[in-house]
């Protein structure tokens, strides 16, 4: 039994190394840099060497109290996210509702799934560039459709109205994402021990008793860590906003990431001032990573640490009492 | 008793048909877009202005030609998009695994430092790294490059705690062990043996990464600035400009292009994609 004395645990760097090196060149690395580069006056299309501004903080105070643009953009972004998400999750959680009552059985949940899932795998691009040709004036498909049902006596603009065009966005993010939350409640509804809802029936509870008794509390880990993942999505979203009409009409739906790629990459060369936006976005994400990060911890560590004090405790009681 | 069953019974058949209804209404709005856009790639530019159609027409050739004929190479971008997702796909699921692998089966000082780390920074949007990542490439000449948009993929923290949960559950020290004892070195075991062990949790996880990869815009749309290197979501964007303005029959055929590969992917994989959405939310 030679062997017993070989030690592995290296191989747990090794094993982790190329992670930890792809990690530090291509993750850390830039996000320090950006952090650098937002406390400088980094501009133009020339690099020049870093100069670290007289008073540090100019950028991050201009873009906070100066800057109407920026400002704009974080208010367009909370917004759209809001008004995407709230009928999101209470669609998503109508089906879950119905796609998991047993005495309701509704068949063809498995094509149900496909098609409301779809739309989220296709280039958010695509269905931006789409959405702004099906909504194209005077005429275009959903203008046709207006005056076929008799919605409307004369063409709409709706890309040049604020509120019909950040409607349409959230819209998108809304169709694009509610059947991927659909499909994760119902995995895990499907997790709750089954004993607890035979007994609710046992018990004579209804469907709404059920649901919002015992579905709801039990799915809350679920249904946070889907409200941060969503509002970190939706705090980084660029694909939709940009293609569809680029942050128009008059800004209305210009997001953070958008004012972050405009001001650094659309002919105005503000690096600095890109970077300062960025790492303000970097807090507000790292606040709601916390959160995860809070919810997800190892319970399985913790809950054998707390075994492990009952235990100690226990034996010292034993202990104790056998003196 | 017999009265309240039944009217119990006829609710019930009422609310039923109200759901199908709903599912269905919503299964044709996950279509009808997309429906439209394959149409009227079909059709003439005056036929769309002239009114809503959901038959094709004849003028697909036509208006590929145009499209085609404005310096929109589908293509290419297709190749580009193609090197980038395969190359990434596998950077992410080989290293991921191994990783994985690293945290689950040795015991080693820094193991529970790592997987914490791993936690934190599984979140970080890479917007907020991104004016950074374009000066350093811009510094080291590799934008127009492929490599930025493959190479971090290596570091990919969401996968790895995935696998990880994964191994967890299925992986028993055994077979490691066993193998120790048959002369196989710790490289050799992984690829050998885990790597196929983890083929189920290796598949999910590659089909997501490619699709993430493949729909990304933001970073190739900054470090791209060479049209012969666009990947396929950036060449989108060329259809919003201004060279298309009123050739909507060629939009809609650019659109369609684009999206056809995805839809191929999604109807061959669907079944896989659905159970591996539903993995990733049961995150217990």
């Amino acid at each position: 039994m030679r062997r017993k004395g070989v030690n592995y645990s290296k191989f747990g760097y090794i094993f982790t190394f190329p992670f930890v090196l792809a990690f530090l060149i291509f993750s850390l690395y830039p996000i320090l840099y950006t952090a650098v580069i937002g406390f400088t006056d980094m501009q133009g299309l020339i690099p020049k060497p870093i100069h670290i501004m007289d008073n540090p903080f100019q950028n991050f105070k201009d873009l906070l109290f100066d800057n109407v643009s920026f400002r704009k953009s974080l208010i367009n972004t909370g917004l759209l996210w809001i008004v995407n998400f709230i009928p999101q999750i209470v669609l998503a959680l109508l089906l879950t509702a119905w796609f998991t009552n047993k005495r309701l059985n509704i068949k063809g949940q498995g094509a149900f799934k496909v098609l409301l899932y779809m739309p989220n795998i296709i280039t958010a691009g695509t269905i931006a560039v789409l959405f702004s040709t099906l909504f194209a004036y005077p005429m275009g498909p959903i203008n046709s459709i207006f005056e076929m049902l008799g919605w409307s006596d004369a063409p709409i603009f709706f890309l040049q109205d604020k509120t019909t065009a950040r409607g349409i966005v959230a819209f998108i993010q809304f169709w694009m994402w509610y059947g991927n939350t659909m499909i994760i409640l119902v995995a895990g509804v499907m997790g709750i021990n089954p004993a607890l809802f035979e007994s609710a029936a046992i018990d004579g509870a209804n469907g709404f008793q059920t649901f919002f008794r015992i579905t709801l509390p039990s799915l809350r880990t679920i249904l946070l860590f889907t409200l941060i993942t969503s509002m970190i999505g939706g705090l980084t979203m660029f694909d939709i906003p940009q293609l569809f009409l680029a942050g128009g009409p008059d800004d209305s739906t210009l997001t953070t990431s958008m004012f972050i790629y405009g001001q650094a990459f659309k002919g105005s060369y503000m690096y600095n001032r890109a970077a300062a936006a960025s790492m303000i976005m970097f807090v507000i994400a790292a606040i709601l990573s916390g959160l995860v990060f809070y919810l997800m911890r190892d319970r399985d560590a913790g809950r054998m640490k707390k075994a492990e004090k009952n235990y100690k405790k226990s034996a010292k009681a034993a202990a104790v009492r056998e003196v | 008793m017999d009265h309240n069953h039944k009217n119990g019974t006829v609710t019930r058949k009422i609310n039923k048909t109200i759901i199908y209804i709903v599912c269905i209404f919503l299964a044709v709005l996950s279509i009808l877009p997309f429906w439209i856009m394959f149409v009227n790639a079909t059709r003439s530019t005056a036929e769309i202005q002239s009114g809503l159609s959901l038959l094709p027409s004849t003028h697909m050739m036509s208006n590929l030609r145009v499209l085609l004929d404005k310096s929109f190479d589908p293509i290419q971008g297709f190749l580009n998009s193609f090197i980038i997702s395969s190359s990434a796909t596998i950077l992410t699921v080989y290293f991921s695994s191994l990783a994985a692998y690293g945290l689950v089966t040795y015991d080693w000082k820094l193991r529970k430092p790592f997987f914490t780390f791993i936690l934190c920074v599984m979140m970080i949007p890479s917007q907020a790294s991104a004016i950074g990542f374009y000066q350093f490439m811009y510094k080291i000449h590799w934008t127009n490059s492929f490599l930025p948009l493959i190479l971090p993929a290596i570091a990919a923290p969401a996968v790895v705690f995935f696998m990880r949960q994964y191994l967890l559950a299925t992986l028993s020290i055994e077979i490691v062990e066993a193998a120790r004892v048959d002369g196989s070195g710790e490289f050799k075991t992984f690829n050998r043996i885990i790597l196929p062990l983890m083929m189920p949790a290796v598949a999910t996880q590659a089909i997501f990464a490619f699709v993430a990869n493949w729909n990304n815009l933001f970073m190739p749309l900054i470090l791209l600035t060479q049209k012969e290197k666009y990947t396929m979501p950036v060449m989108v964007s060329l259809l919003r400009g201004d060279i298309y303005k009123t050739e909507f029959g060629s939009i809609y055929m650019g659109l369609a292009l684009t999206a056809l590969p995805l839809f191929v992917v999604y109807f061959l994989l669907s079944r896989y994609i659905i159970a591996g959405v539903a993995l990733g939310g049961v995150k217990e």
